[in-house]
């Protein structure tokens, strides 16, 4: 039995391909319960995000399974396999592993460290279960890689630093204010920019918005939107007296707020700290405001430079992160292999016993005279040596970590010694366990 | 038997630096749990020496410089234990307990027999005017170290940059705030030390004031502190100014304290010490 990943994400495929591809929530159960059907199929998983369609999936026939799956995915979607298969990815065993860790502990994310993946990887585990879809080895195999990016949380610091320009701004925000939750945000300009800076802000906890630009009506009907204040362009230092943060991004050729207007302001405002975001292009805000004093400048180029930098930072401990992945594959790979090996090692345990047993009877039956004690060291002698006998090629067996080879000496176990067919037995270890 | 304990307090502040700044490298919570454990066994170690050193000497042991800045010491963990329960800044130990620790050595360094009260220290009203002293100077530690912080804090979002020691550090806001709330105790307190003072000094030399050196820097640090809570309060002295207020009256403050009795002869050096 092989584990395998087939999919595509953004690395590999465009985003409408990726869409046209994509599972909606609804669609997954009636997916689930289609790949199921397919007989070569043992256990699935199915993860659709808007960066990646994925199957995990074990399976008996890998080729015949692939081309299933592959044939799901063109038929279930009404998209001609064709257009798509030259971006599907297809991983087998150990690098199925490690592609389903590293995805689980956001290696393989469009913004490396991002958390989100963790919690979609969660919910299509879940889905699978409800479905029945998956089984003993996706179980386990999932759970180690949630434990695996647990671990990559908290060993390495890949997730510590805001990386996108929204997130920086309310992290300085945060290390200027401590919490937003009591501050004002005043918002210049009715942009879609400022529209989504101002909902990341409200994401943090900012409560009260206040809106301005130079048609009042759309300052009006952002400001509603946020069930927050319009002020209208001329009253703009209004605004300024109550902000804490000022988030700027209008047309205007030249800055709107100059270093005098804003010292005047300060001063009204009794030296009260002031954050200033501008994101216009040209400036909204002259440099030298981020000059005076309780006053703090950032403009859309240094949000993006600091972002920059945290990138790199994560680069970095992504390295580390990926040392913890590969400790984890491997310990996987070994439990997953003893799955195989296991049932082997036990049929030719009982074979050795049931032959000397045989031979130890008949040996006794022929030597009635034999005391107690002899008996006893006959038995004690016969059952060391099966055991050293068996010791060696045993301990080879459980270490050979290359599945092709581990396959080859079961398959040679089993026709040497004439053992029952292992895929059976394994049915019945799967039952049990 | 108060040296015992003294000791022990000192090996507990190490400690406690030492946990505290593993913590700071590392960013673990564990070692904080630690060292904030550690300080506060170092305190209640600390409280049974001065006990004992009560009981065995049979007067406030506030009377000679080794049991001043062991007393100072004191005040600034105890300070440190009230302020990590109404804020919850997880560096003030690191800058707080290696302040309490330097002073601690120096006072180890100090001749520390318990010798016979001077007759002048015999009154009422000298303990509380050390206590008062030392608890406000307590406060302005407190005060110094907010200000620093937020000195570094600050420089780090002017200059635009996101760096490790910027992440570590409580908002400008948390600083300012702890910056304004320990000169609100800390003041009143310099004031009714520096009255009980004027009492105890009538009853010791038969007038209120003199000009001794002590008395005129306590004025001159008084009003610093006057100064920077009245254009707080009036003009909006916060942030980048009221820590470096803060910071520059902490430097008055220890001037006060040691400058003083190191450097200008006066009244308030009764002993060698």
């Amino acid at each position: 039995m092989e584990i395998i990943v087939i999919g595509l994400n953004h690395k590999t495929a465009s985003i409408e391909i990726r869409e046209r591809l994509a599972f909606q929530e609804s669609e997954i159960e009636e997916a689930l319960r289609q790949i199921k059907a397919i007989p070569s199929i043992r256990e699935a998983i199915l993860l659709s995000t808007c960066n990646r369609v994925e199957l995990y999936a074990t399976c008996k026939e890998v080729e015949e399974a692939v081309q299933e799956l592959k044939e799901f995915l063109s038929q279930f979607h009404q998209f001609p396999l064709e257009r798509f298969e030259k971006n599907l990815y297809l991983l087998m065993g150990k690098e199925a592993v490690r592609h389903i860790f590293r995805v689980a502990s956001s290696l393989d994310s469009m913004v490396v460290g991002e958390p989100q993946i963790l919690g979609q990887i969660k919910e299509a585990y879940q889905k699978a279960n409800e479905s029945n879809a998956s089984g003993v080895v996706l179980h386990r195999l999932l759970h180690r890689a949630f434990h695996v990016a647990k671990r990559v949380r908290t060993e390495t610091k890949i997730s510590n630093s805001a990386v996108s320009v929204s997130s920086v701004a309310v992290e300085l925000a945060q290390r200027i204010f401590g919490t937003l939750e009591d501050r004002v945000v005043f918002l210049i300009g009715a942009g879609e920019m400022i529209e989504l800076a101002a909902r990341h802000l409200v994401s943090g906890g900012v409560r009260k918005i206040l809106v301005t630009n130079r048609t009042y009506e759309r300052a009006v009907s952002l400001a509603q939107e946020f069930q927050g204040e319009a002020i209208p362009f001329d009253e703009i230092n209004r605004g300024l007296k109550k902000a804490d943060i000022v988030i700027s991004a209008t047309n205007s050729p030249v800055p709107i707020l100059t270093s005098e207007q804003i010292t005047r302001v300060m001063k009204e405002r009794k030296q009260r700290p002031i954050f200033f975001i501008d994101i216009a292009d040209p400036r909204d805000i002259e440099p030298k405001v981020g000059g005076l004093e309780n006053v703090y400048l950032f403009n859309i180029d240094d949000l993006q430079r600091v972002a920059y930098e945290n990138l790199k930072d994560r680069e970095k401990e992504a390295e580390k992160a990926e040392g913890i992945v590969g400790e984890e594959v491997e310990r996987f790979v070994r439990w997953y292999h003893s799955l195989e090996v296991t049932p082997t090692i036990i049929a030719l345990r009982k074979k050795f016993e049931e032959i000397r047993r045989r031979e130890l009877e008949k040996m006794l039956s022929l030597h009635p005279e034999l005391t107690e004690k002899e008996r006893k060291s006959l038995e004690a002698m016969t059952s060391a040596i099966i055991n050293k006998i068996l010791h060696e090629p045993i301990t080879q067996l459980k270490e050979k970590d290359e599945e092709a080879m581990a396959d080859f000496y079961i398959d040679a176990l089993q026709t040497l010694f004439q053992l029952p067919q292992s895929s059976e037995r394994k049915e019945e270890e799967d039952a049990r366990v | 038997m108060n040296f015992y304990f003294f000791k022990l307090a000192i090996v507990l502040y190490f400690l406690g630096t030492m946990a505290h700044s593993v913590y700071l490298l590392f960013l673990k919570e564990g070692f904080l749990r630690w060292a904030s454990g550690i300080v506060f066994f170092g305190f209640i170690t600390h409280t049974l020496a001065f006990l004992a050193r009560y009981l065995e000497a049979g007067y406030t042991p506030v009377t000679n410089l080794h049991e001043s800045l062991s007393f100072f010491a004191w005040m600034i963990i105890g300070v440190l234990l009230l302020a990590s329960i109404r804020y919850r800044i997880k560096m003030l130990g690191a800058f707080l307990t290696p302040i309490a620790l330097i002073l601690m050595l120096f006072a180890l360094a100090l001749p520390k027999e318990i010798l016979p009260l001077a007759p002048v220290l015999r009154s009422f009203w000298h303990p509380f005017h050390v206590v008062f002293a030392f608890l406000g100077n307590a406060f302005f530690t407190l005060a110094f170290c907010c200000g620093v912080m937020y000195l570094i804090q600050e420089h780090q979002l002017k200059s635009k940059r996101m760096g490790a020691i910027g992440k570590r550090l409580p908002s400008l806001k948390v600083l300012d705030d702890l910056n304004y709330y320990s000169l609100k105790f800390g003041f009143p307190l310099l004031t009714l030390g520096i009255i009980t003072g004027a009492v105890w000094a009538d009853y010791a030399w038969g007038r209120y004031w003199g000009w001794d050196p002590k008395e005129t820097w306590s004025l001159i640090t008084w009003f610093l502190y006057a100064a920077l809570l009245h254009q707080r309060l009036t003009v909006g002295w916060r942030g980048r100014k009221a820590a470096l207020m803060a910071i520059f009256g902490f430097m008055t403050v220890l001037f006060t304290f040691l400058g003083v009795n190191l450097l200008l002869p006066g009244l308030h050096t009764y002993s060698n010490w």
